[in-house]
């Protein structure tokens, strides 16, 4: 999984890559001409020193024309800069054909991520990955449940922050499919350094599959453990919070569980998905995300396993 | 150019300073990780029992949750959460009774609401039993006191919603310590 500026994998920060090129080479090219007439202006002085006072020379052709070309190579550059980051930010503002909609809403300390596209009974709903058509526009939502975030996936686009109250957008057209890694990049509390997101840019048929599968409802449980995992999900504090469909569990504080199986990580990132993990995190969050705002619901060992059970089926 | 009791009085006002902010730190402890060993709760309804007025069992989990800043904010946002603003409003009530008032007909006391919202009450109050965990259950139960002005020095000091007491940073010093505010936000 890549998270790098570096190796653009969308349009957007490929343009970002390409001001930032243009931006060190002509920083580099200025700082290397200062330092070499510094040297050299060094030398001529103690190579002069060696001899008798040189003149003073009130007026020096040589010297008016060299701070003449100077000011206009500076003027020069930074035209050429304005002129670059201006084109650049105009080429990422223009959103792209057939957008994909897509609401990316932060919380402490998770992201959740609502396919707003098309009729509104194809709508999905998310949490921590977001999955995106090759070559297809994604036109992203952007906002805040509680303080300022920011969304960043390096590989894609620069960052945009999240702010309670305010809908931010941004265009992200990928080119490269693979799997990139998105994290918070603006100081949101205890948890902020665990606030990934999971992206994948794939064909659009695979996306479209993808689609398909999580607008499914969660299948009724057919094993008699897994049918009362879903009871203890309803009787506990499980449902106050979390959202199931298919079932009576409706409520939008924390992350939809509908598919939470199928995703690869757990808590934003703080965990790679497997049954043992989901456990543990169930069983004690506050020991692997302290301060999350998930608590620890005290559960018999019969009704921690078949609520493990459940939650590892729902695929 | 300074007079020595122009230092003394501006070194005094540092100590000052200094012992205010570090006065604050207790203010807003965050306690992170597992709850603690838990008591059994005491919940007692009423003072009216056989045998004579007595007063009422503390709970020792109380008062660390009554004077903490963090645990009464994360009340406020289990209060949202929960919902409990579609019954008693933002505090001002609705279906259920207010909450910004100190009248309570399950008794004021944080154990006494702290029972109000963990076991239910008649006409409408529901049970928060297993929807709740005990620590939740604290922080609302802190965070309702603080609508009424009863644990006022943790207060927030921006409140989202209509509340009982002024925000502390907008109170004047007269309000300050008094249980009943004479003016309310509305």
């Amino acid at each position: 999984m890549s998270q790098s500026a570096l190796h653009p994998a969308a349009d957007q920060a490929t343009r970002l890559l390409g001001l930032w090129d243009l931006m060190l080479w002509v920083c580099a090219g200025m700082y290397v001409l200062v330092i070499a007439f510094l040297a050299w202006a060094i030398w001529r002085r103690r190579r002069a020193a060696y001899l008798i006072e040189p003149e003073v020379m009130v007026s020096d052709p040589g010297l008016e024309r060299a701070l003449g070309g100077w000011a206009v190579l500076i003027v020069v550059g930074l035209i050429v800069l304005t002129t670059a980051s201006f084109l650049t930010d105009r080429a990422l503002a223009t959103p792209g054909e057939r957008p994909l909609k897509i609401k990316v809403t932060g919380q402490q300390w998770w992201w959740r991520v609502e396919y707003q596209d098309g009729p509104v009974e194809r709508w999905v709903e998310t949490a921590n990955e977001i999955r995106l058509p090759l070559g297809r526009p994604a036109e992203i939502e952007l906002a805040s449940d509680d303080v300022i975030h920011s969304f960043w996936i390096p590989n894609l686009a620069g960052k945009t922050d999240l702010i309670p109250g305010r809908t931010n957008r941004m265009a992200i057209t990928p080119r490269r499919a693979g799997r990139f890694r998105g994290q918070c990049a603006e100081f949101c509390g205890f948890q902020h350094a665990h606030m990934a997101l999971d992206v994948t840019v794939e064909p659009e048929a695979a996306f479209e599959a993808w689609r398909a599968r999580q607008l499914a409802p969660a299948a009724a449980p057919a094993d008699p453990q897994r049918a009362y995992g879903q009871q203890v999900f309803q009787a506990k504090a499980c449902a106050m919070c979390h959202a199931i469909a298919g079932t009576q569990a409706g409520s939008r504080n924390g992350p939809d569980l509908t598919h939470v199986a199928s995703r690869r990580t757990l808590a934003a990132g703080a965990l790679p998905y497997s049954k043992g993990a989901l456990a543990g995190w169930i069983a004690n969050p506050q020991a692997l995300k302290p301060g999350t705002n998930m608590p620890a619901v005290r559960l018999s060992a019969d009704e921690q396993a078949a609520l493990v059970a459940y939650l590892d089926g729902l695929k | 150019m300074s007079s020595p009791c122009r230092v003394r009085a501006e070194r005094l006002l540092a100590l000052l300073l200094a012992a205010a902010v570090l006065a604050g730190c207790e203010r807003e402890k965050r306690h992170i990780g597992p709850s603690g060993p838990e008591a059994a709760p005491v919940i007692q309804t009423t003072p009216f029992v056989p045998g004579g007025a007595q007063p009422l069992p503390k709970d020792p989990r109380a008062e660390f949750y009554e004077n903490n800043a963090f645990e009464v904010a994360q009340g406020a946002r289990l209060f949202r959460w929960y919902n409990c603003s579609g019954c008693h409003s933002n505090g001002g009530g609705g279906m259920g009774p207010a909450l910004i008032d100190d009248q309570w007909i399950y008794g004021s006391e944080i154990e006494q609401i702290y029972g109000t919202i963990q076991q239910g009450r008649p006409n409408g109050m529901p049970s928060f039993r297993d929807k709740a965990t005990e620590e939740q259950i604290w922080q609302l139960a802190a965070y309702v006191r603080s609508l009424a002005g009863k644990n006022s020095q943790v207060a927030s000091s921006r409140s989202d919603a209509m509340a009982g007491i002024p925000p502390r940073n907008q109170a004047s010093p007269a309000d300050a310590g008094k249980e009943t505010p004479p003016k309310r936000l509305r």
